[in-house]
């Protein structure tokens, strides 16, 4: 693709697929304004009925964890099983869990 | 209205998405970013729908056994209904947008009539689903036309230029005909002197937020609802019907 698609910002896209759940991202798009990114997520993102819902937004406005901060941030939370919440029976009318 | 008139414009209807959508299928691949090139794509698959189901339609009412595919495949150029609107090359970007533009509004006005009329229940039940896309179509075409008008210099001149160029294609969406009068009488399609200005209304407000101004010309090309059509449908139609014309039983 051309120089253009350079030119537009990048936008991160999320959907929500069905009601109830929340919008999970699905991938990345370039567009000139949040309402062409809108437009452009649908026909990417949508177009085999993944959606009821579409969130943008700017690219540059995530914050990130850097892979080197990895130890620090996830490692303390590897070895204290008693924080797990997986000692719980859940009854099956609770589907996403 | 007699089953031909009938007929007729079914055709009208059916020839103007496939035509289109076969000229928007060639920007697969080729469209300036991978994001419209999925977008036009999207609109030539939902004008294809809509052929399918008013080839299928027709093919009923014409009670000759002809399907969707006979209807699609198996016609000359002579035989074609579409405006010649549909069938100019895409050339630029603009052009084939200014083109989407002037016809999604038109079909718009068209689906919204159709939509609501009660002589034939089937059209009204594809055109009332097919309203959906066609709103997101113009809303698409309308909303380019405002980026590239008001957008650079170099943009408005070329959105302009492909404005005043298919300017004299646009008069024949609302040629009065005898289908046409036939097909007003049957109150199935929308008055076209009426249509017409409800149309340049809505091209004057959208082309004046754009930047654009509208063309004053009057002279208006015709001929596509009596299949004369410009040299460019002779190779639409030979790139588009070669495989089944050549292998007619080929099954996919």
């Amino acid at each position: 693709m051309n120089q253009s698609s350079s030119d537009w910002p990048l936008w991160e896209v999320f959907v929500r697929s069905r009601q109830g759940l929340s919008h999970k991202h699905v991938g990345s798009l370039h567009a000139a304004d949040a309402g062409m990114a809108i437009s452009n997520a649908r026909d990417v993102y949508t177009r085999r009925q993944e959606g009821v819902s579409i969130w943008v937004l700017p690219a540059d406005a995530i914050s990130a964890s850097s892979p080197a901060d990895k130890d620090i941030l996830f490692d303390p939370a590897n070895d204290k099983v008693y924080r797990h919440a997986s000692f719980y029976d859940l009854p099956d009318e609770v589907k996403n869990m | 209205m007699t089953k031909d008139e009938h007929f007729e414009w079914l055709l009208w209807l059916a020839d103007d998405a496939l035509i289109l959508a076969q000229r928007l299928s060639e920007w697969c691949g080729h469209a300036p970013v991978l994001e419209e090139d999925i977008a036009l794509s999207n609109i030539a698959l939902d004008l294809i729908g809509q052929s399918r189901a008013f080839y299928a339609h027709a093919g009923q009412l014409e009670g000759l056994g002809r399907d969707e595919d006979q209807l699609a495949f198996f016609r000359t150029d002579r035989d074609f209904r579409n405006l010649l609107l549909v069938e100019q090359p895409n050339g630029d970007f603009g052009d084939t947008i200014a083109r989407q533009f002037f016809f999604d509004q038109f079909a718009l006005l068209r689906f919204t009539h159709l939509a609501q009329q009660s002589f034939d229940t089937e059209v009204a039940a594809i055109a009332t689903k097919a309203l959906k896309e066609v709103r997101y179509h113009a809303a698409h075409s309308a909303e380019w036309m405002i980026r590239l008008g008001d957008g650079t210099e170099e943009s408005h001149q070329r959105i302009q230029e492909s404005v005043n160029r298919l300017w004299e294609y646009t008069g024949e969406c609302f040629e009065p005909n005898s289908f046409q009068t036939a097909a007003e009488k049957a109150n199935v399609l929308p008055h076209a002197e009426s249509a017409h200005k409800e149309w340049l209304a809505t091209i004057t407000s959208i082309l004046s937020q754009a930047t654009l101004s509208v063309p004053n010309g009057t002279w208006m090309q015709k001929g596509g609802r009596q299949g004369g059509h410009s040299e460019h449908l002779s190779y639409i139609l030979a790139e588009m019907q070669v495989l089944p014309r050549t292998y007619p039983d080929a099954q996919w």
